[in-house]
C-alpha cells in the first residue's frame, strides 16, 4: 500500500509554493485515504503566508473537509507532511494546535450560555476569572453580540450563532482560524452579512484564515486566494481576479464563473495564438493556455460579458465573428441573458446591459456575434 | 375584511369554531375507536387491578359484616371498663349467625393479625355456642380468657371501622397499641422496612452498576461505524430474545459454589477448594443477575441520547484546546445527563418491582420487598398487606417518577 502511495506522490510540489520562508501554513504532498482504496487528497500542496485569508473551493466530496480536518489534527494524513511555523504538526494532538475552528454545524455546545461557550477555550487555558470576563465581553463586542451573552445558543437566529462559533474560534486568539462552510445554512442576505463581517474581522485582527466553501461567490468575493479543488487534487491557485480571468485548465473555467465551452482541435500555431478547428466545422482564433501541439483536442473558454452583439454598423472588429441564432431570453432587471446557439452550441449565453440602444431581440432571430482572441482561452480537453 | 367584532362563520352560516368542533370531535372519535380495544385491556388489566389493590390495603369488612351486633350495641360503650351483658349477648348471636353461615374464619384471621390468640378464642367460643346459656358475660368470661380483657374489646370497637390503616402501619413494622397510638413492633419482628431499606439500595447498586457498565457500550454503539454498531446493537438486544428463566439460572451454574467460576478460580488456585466464594443465593447473586438483566434498559435510552450528540462538539472542544478527558466532562457527559436520567429511572423502577430474579438467586439475605408481597399473597394469605406493601412501592414508584419528570422531563426518554 505504501508503495504505490510512495509513488503517486513522486510528483514534486506543486504550483501555487510561495516563498519557503513567509510560509505560515504548509501541506507538502500530503495524501490522505480513509479506506485504503481510494485517495480523497491526492497530492495537496499549498503554502499559507502570515495573515493570509486563503479559500479552498471545489465540489462536494473534493476534500476540502479533509484537508481541514488533517490540519486541525483530527485525521491524520497517509502521506506528507503538514507544517505550522516551520514545524511538522503530525505528533501534536488537536488541543494543542492552538488553531480556532469554525464548523459547518457551528458545534455550539447547546447546554452553556453563549459566554460560556466562550469561555470554555479560555478556561482550559487556565486564564484568570478576570482575563475570561473581559476577553469574552470583548469578543461579544466584535461580533456585535453584546447583549446576548447569557441566551443559549438554541435561543439564537442562525446568523447569531454563526456569529458566536466566530467569537469562539477567535476568543483565545489563535493564529490560524479554519472556517468549513460556515454560512452554508444561512440565507443569502445573512450569508452576504456575515461574508463582509469575516472579512472585516479578518482584516482587523489579522489572523490567518483558511475558509472552505462551495460557493464561488463567496470564494471570489472574500479571499486573497482561491485554491480550487476537484477530485483531491489543487486544480488552480491564484488569487480571485487571476482565477476568474485566467483560468488554467477546463475544470477552472467551468466552476468558477459562468463560461460557454467550444469543443474542437488545434489546427494551426499562430504565434501568441492559435487556430481551432471545431467540432461544428467553424474555425476559431484563440489564446493557448493549456493545450499540445496541432491536432490535440481542447476545449475553448469564453466568459458571456466577453462576447458582443454586432450591430452592423462595423463600428467594432473582432478576431471571432460568427451568425448566431437567438433561443430564448432573460430577463434580469439590469441585465439580459440571452441563450443562443452557435458553433454547434445550443446553449451559448450572451450577457448584454439592459440600457438604450440595444434592441429587443426574439427567439428565431438571427445575430451577429463577436468576440476577441485574446478573450478566447484554449484549454485542456 | 370581515368586521372584527362579528363572530367568523363558515360559507353555510354555521359559527367557525361550533364547525371546527365538529370537525374534530369526529376524527377525535375515529381515533378513539382504533385504540379502544387498547384502552379495554388496559382497564381490565391495569386501572382495575390497581383500584382493586389501592382499596385492599386499606379495605376492612371483616369486623362489620361478621359482628353487627356486637358494633351496634358496643357504641354507648365507655372503654373504661368490659361491656355489659347486652353486648355479650349481641356477640353470641352473631357469632352463632357467623357459624351458621361459616364465615368466622375471616373474622378470626382479622383479628389475629391484631392480636394474637384471637383466633383460638373465636374458634373454641365458637365450638361451645350450642350449649351456651344466658347470661352470656359469664359464659363468655369462661369460654376463653380474651374475652375478658379489656383490649379485646377496644380492638374489636376500633375495627369496626370499613376502613383500617394496619396494615400500612404493619408494612411499615408499626401497630396500634390498643388505646391508638402508634408504636413500633419489637425488634425481632421487625422485617418490612429493613426489606424496603434493602431493596431500595441494592436497586441502586444495581442501577449504578448498569451505568457504569452501559455508559461506555452506549457510546461505541453510537460511535462506530454502522457495520459494528449493527452487530453490537444485536449483542445488547440478545438478553431479550432469551429467556428470563434462562439467563437467572445460567447465573447459578455459573456462581454456585460448584459452579464455573468457583471451579476456575480453584483450579487457577486463586482460593482454595475449602474457601470457595459464596456468590449465588446472597446479595452478589441478586446484584449480579439483575444488573445483567436490566443492562438493555440503561444502554438504549443511554444510546438514544448520545445518537444525537454530533462529533462535532468534542472536535469543537478539542479544537478550542480542551484535553480529552476535560472536553469529555465538561462537554460531552452533560449532555448524556437525560439519558443517563432515563436509563437510571428506568432501571431503578423495573429494579424495585422485580420479583423472580431475587426469588432465585437472592436466598435469604438477597431478597427484595416483592418478594414478600408474593408470600403474604402466597404463603400468610394476608392480602391486605400483600396490597398495602405493593401500595407502599406504587408510590415511590410515582414519587421517582415524579421528580424525574420535574428534573429532566420524560418526553426526553426514547429507546432507540
Ligand atoms: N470519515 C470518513 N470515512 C470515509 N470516507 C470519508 C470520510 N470523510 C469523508 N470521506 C470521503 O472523502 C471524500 C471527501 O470528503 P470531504 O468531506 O473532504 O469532502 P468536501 O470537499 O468537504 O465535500 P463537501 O463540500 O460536501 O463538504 C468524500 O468522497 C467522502 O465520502
Ligand atoms: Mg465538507
Amino acid at each position: 500500500m505504501t508503495d504505490t502511495l510512495e509513488a503517486q506522490s513522486a510528483t514534486p510540489a506543486g504550483a501555487g509554493q510561495a516563498g519557503v520562508d513567509d510560509a505560515f501554513a504548509r501541506f507538502t504532498n500530503v495524501q490522505k485515504s480513509y479506506d485504503g482504496v481510494e485517495l480523497v487528497v491526492k497530492d495537496f500542496n499549498l503554502d499559507i503566508r502570515k495573515g493570509e485569508f486563503v479559500t479552498l473551493l471545489g465540489p462536494s466530496g473534493s476534500g476540502k473537509t479533509t484537508c481541514l480536518m488533517m490540519m486541525a489534527g483530527f485525521e491524520t494524513p497517509t502521506h506528507g507532511e503538514i507544517l505550522l511555523k516551520g514545524e511538522p504538526i503530525s505528533g501534536l494532538p488537536p488541543h494543542k494546535r492552538g488553531i480556532g475552528m469554525v464548523f459547518q454545524n457551528y458545534a455550539l455546545f447547546p447546554h452553556m450560555t453563549v459566554a460560556e461557550n466562550l469561555a470554555f477555550p479560555l478556561e482550559v487555558r487556565h486564564l484568570s476569572k478576570a482575563q475570561i470576563k473581559e476577553k469574552v465581553a470583548r469578543a461579544l463586542a466584535m461580533v456585535r453580540l453584546e447583549e446576548f451573552g447569557d441566551r443559549r445558543p438554541a435561543q439564537l437566529s442562525g446568523g447569531q450563532q454563526q456569529r458566536v462559533a466566530l467569537a469562539r474560534a477567535l476568543v483565545f486568539e489563535p493564529e490560524l482560524v479554519l472556517m468549513d462552510e460556515p454560512l452554508g445554512a444561512l440565507d443569502k442576505n445573512l450569508r452576504e452579512e456575515m461574508q463582509y463581517e469575516i472579512k472585516r474581522i479578518h482584516a482587523s485582527l489579522g489572523v490567518t484564515m483558511i475558509y472552505v466553501t462551495h460557493d464561488q461567490t463567496e470564494a471570489l468575493t472574500m479571499s486573497d486566494r482561491i485554491a480550487v479543488f476537484n477530485d483531491g487534487v489543487v486544480q488552480q491557485l491564484a488569487s480571485p481576479d487571476e482565477l476568474y480571468e485566467r483560468p488554467e485548465n477546463a475544470f477552472v473555467a467551468y466552476f468558477i464563473g459562468e463560461n460557454n465551452r467550444l469543443l474542437g482541435e488545434v489546427s494551426e500555431r499562430l504565434g501568441d495564438d492559435c487556430r481551432v478547428q471545431l467540432d461544428s466545422g467553424d474555425t476559431v482564433i484563440a489564446k493557448p493556455v493549456a493545450v499540445g501541439g496541432v491536432g490535440s483536442r481542447t476545449t475553448l473558454s469564453l466568459r458571456p460579458e466577453r462576447v458582443s452583439i454586432l450591430r452592423g454598423d462595423a463600428a467594432e472588429q473582432f478576431d471571432n465573428q460568427f451568425t448566431a441564432t437567438v433561443q430564448e431570453v432573460i430577463y434580469l432587471g439590469d441585465h439580459l441573458r440571452t441563450r443562443v446557439s452557435v458553433c454547434g452550441n445550443e446553449d451559448f449565453i450572451l450577457k448584454t446591459p439592459n440600457a438604450q440602444g440595444f434592441g429587443v431581440m426574439r427567439p428565431g432571430q438571427q445575430i451577429q456575434v463577436g468576440w476577441s482572441s485574446a478573450d478566447c482561452r484554449a484549454l485542456d480537453a | 375584511m370581515s368586521d372584527s367584532a362579528a363572530p367568523l362563520t363558515t360559507a353555510d352560516g354555521v359559527p367557525l369554531k361550533v364547525s371546527l368542533r365538529r370537525a374534530v370531535r369526529r376524527s377525535k372519535f375515529k381515533a378513539l375507536l382504533l385504540v379502544s380495544p387498547l384502552l379495554l385491556f388496559l382497564g381490565i388489566a391495569f386501572v382495575i387491578p390497581i383500584f382493586e389493590m389501592l382499596s385492599r390495603s386499606v379495605a376492612n369488612p371483616e369486623v362489620s359484616t361478621s359482628l353487627p351486633r356486637t358494633v351496634a350495641a358496643l357504641e354507648n360503650w365507655d372503654r373504661q371498663a368490659l361491656p355489659d351483658e347486652p353486648v355479650f349477648e349481641a356477640l353470641v348471636e352473631d357469632l352463632r349467625e357467623g357459624q351458621a353461615a361459616r364465615n368466622l374464619g375471616l373474622l378470626a384471621s382479622r383479628l389475629n393479625y391484631e392480636r394474637s390468640g384471637m383466633r383460638s378464642a373465636i374458634n373454641r367460643t365458637a365450638r361451645g355456642l350450642g350449649s351456651m346459656e344466658p347470661p352470656y358475660r359469664e359464659a363468655m368470661l369462661d369460654a376463653h380468657a380474651r374475652w375478658g380483657e379489656l383490649d379485646t374489646w377496644k380492638l374489636i370497637e376500633r375495627e369496626s371501622s370499613p376502613y383500617t390503616m394496619t396494615y400500612y402501619l404493619s408494612a411499615l413494622d408499626r401497630h396500634l397499641t390498643p388505646d391508638g397510638e402508634i408504636t413500633m413492633a419489637p425488634d425481632n419482628q421487625q422485617i418490612h422496612v429493613s426489606l424496603f431499606w434493602r431493596t431500595f439500595w441494592m436497586s441502586g447498586l444495581i442501577t449504578l452498576m448498569t451505568l457504569l457498565l452501559g455508559y461506555p457500550i452506549a457510546f461505541l454503539l453510537a460511535n462506530l461505524p454502522l457495520r459494528h454498531s449493527n452487530l453490537l446493537m444485536i449483542l445488547v438486544l440478545l438478553p431479550f430474545w432469551t429467556s428470563l428463566l434462562v439467563r437467572t439460572t445460567t447465573w447459578i451454574a455459573i456462581l454456585q459454589s460448584q459452579g464455573v467460576l468457583n471451579d476456575m478460580m480453584v483450579f487457577l488456585g486463586v482460593i482454595a477448594d475449602e474457601a470457595r466464594w459464596q456468590m449465588i443465593h446472597n446479595k452478589i447473586g441478586t446484584v449480579v443477575a439483575m444488573t445483567h438483566i436490566l443492562l438493555p434498559f440503561m444502554i438504549l435510552p443511554l444510546y438514544s441520547v448520545m445518537k444525537t450528540i454530533p462529533p462535532s462538539y468534542m472536535r469543537a472542544a478539542r479544537s478550542l484546546g480542551g484535553r480529552p478527558f476535560l472536553c469529555f466532562r465538561r462537554v460531552y457527559f452533560p449532555l448524556t445527563i437525560p439519558g443517563i436520567a432515563a436509563g437510571g429511572i428506568l432501571v431503578f423502577i423495573l429494579s424495585i418491582g422485580y420479583y423472580i430474579t431475587p426469588a432465585l438467586v437472592g436466598g435469604q439475605s438477597g431478597r427484595f420487598i416483592t418478594n414478600y408481597i408474593a408470600y403474604h399473597m402466597q404463603t400468610s394469605l394476608n392480602w391486605g398487606l400483600a396490597a398495602a406493601i405493593a401500595s407502599i412501592l406504587l408510590f415511590v414508584v410515582v414519587v421517582f417518577y415524579l421528580v424525574f419528570n420535574r428534573l429532566v422531563g420524560v418526553d426526553k426518554v426514547k429507546l432507540g
